[in-house]
């Protein structure tokens, strides 16, 4: 199976407030609160990353998740944001992407 | 006989410190911006933007139901029914294509003070304002939260900016909140003074008169609900977004619940 690769839109606005990324889509003006292990994912979409290398590295790491149950959820968390246009995903790198 | 010129006319109206000026050959049109932005108006004012106003016979201008708010090569285009209107940004100057009625030039209005202030950390907001002892207090929530009622049961020592739009400005220190004429239920335009923002009050109407403190979240998550803002220009977006937050970090924002009656106002200010 490809690895999949994840990339921050350029069409939202986002800050960190109080331990939760806010973020703010420009396409629907939606708002979306994340949690500490979903704002961990977002801030290391960086587009070149592998997803399991960043569940490894941020989850596993920071979190103590088991790496096998971590992917799997991440993976349905990033399509679940990507519906919304405020997260890429892609099964190649995706260049150029973050503000 | 020779043919009878229109003279056009034109005033400007300074709504929160940003005077736009409105030419109109149409002398009923006039009169009516007269009576409806009465102490608004500014004629000595040197406008950031100015707005020919054609009039033409009430009935269907446009196949626009809603709303509708658009920019392509530098022209935002804004459309309703009943009026249409387009104007460039980086010239300052547009037009718009209405009947001799308030409501199009008022929504125009509210639609270009809310890109303008988007640009400068401003914000306008679906929100009541008043002024108490030199400090203004904003009362924010979705319809029926008591934005209205709060305007209603103000004491007399209580200036009332507005029942219904509420405009901040970014100042040196904090955030100024200024009066508009754009009135809700009250059906009562506010005054045309302007005080520091002391506090931003999310309403809700309960059984017992309370402040309580919010998150970070909740306070962003509020303010932006109450937010007018209809762009869907990324760039724009994240202005209003960071507007909201710096709003948050710099004014106290705190849910408000009461029992609608007068005693709510002992609480505020």
């Amino acid at each position: 199976m490809s690895p999949l690769y994840i990339a921050r839109s350029k069409s939202v606005a986002a800050r960190m407030l109080g331990g939760e990324m806010m973020i703010m889509s420009a396409r629907d003006s939606t708002l979306f609160d994340l949690n500490d292990t979903a704002s961990a994912i977002w801030q290391a979409a960086d587009g070149a990353t592998p997803l399991h290398e960043i569940v490894k590295r941020v989850l596993c790491a920071e979190f103590d998740v088991a790496p096998e149950a971590a992917l799997q959820d991440t993976e349905e968390f990033v399509k679940e944001l990507s519906t919304h246009g405020i997260l890429l995903v892609s099964e190649e790198p995706i260049p150029q992407v973050t503000k | 006989m020779g043919e009878v010129a229109l003279e056009s006319t034109e005033t400007t109206i300074e709504i929160g410190g940003m005077p736009i000026l409105i030419r109109t050959d149409n002398p009923e049109f006039f009169e009516v911006l007269i009576h409806r932005y009465g102490g608004f108006v500014n004629a000595a004012a040197k406008p950031v933007f100015e707005f020919d106003v054609e009039i033409v016979p009430p009935g269907k201008i446009t196949d626009e139901e809603e709303l509708g708010l658009s920019f392509a090569g530098g022209r935002w285009v804004l459309e309703r029914s009943d009026f249409h209107a387009e104007w460039n940004a980086a010239s300052g100057t547009g037009m718009i294509r209405q009947a001799a009625n308030p409501y199009a030039i008022d929504s125009a209005m509210r639609i270009v003070h809310s890109l303008l202030l988007a640009r400068q950390g401003g914000l306008l907001l679906h929100a009541a304002s008043a002024v108490r002892n030199g400090r203004a207090f904003l009362f924010a929530g979705v319809s029926g939260a008591g934005k209205t009622t709060m305007a209603r049961l103000a004491p007399p020592n209580v200036t009332l900016l507005t029942d219904e739009i509420s405009y901040l400005r970014k100042a040196a220190k904090g955030y100024t909140a200024f009066g508009t004429p754009f009135a809700g239920e009250l059906a009562k335009p506010g005054e045309n003074i302007s005080a520091p923002l002391a506090a931003v009050y999310l309403l809700a109407k309960g059984e017992e008169n309370t402040i309580e403190p919010v998150s970070e979240t909740h306070a962003v998550r509020g303010v932006l609900e109450s937010v007018l803002f209809f762009a869907k220009d990324p760039e724009l977006v994240g202005h209003v977004f960071e507007s909201a937050c710096e709003l948050v970090r710099q004014v106290p924002v705190l849910r408000l619940t009461f029992v609608p009656d007068a005693r709510v106002w002992e609480m505020v200010g």
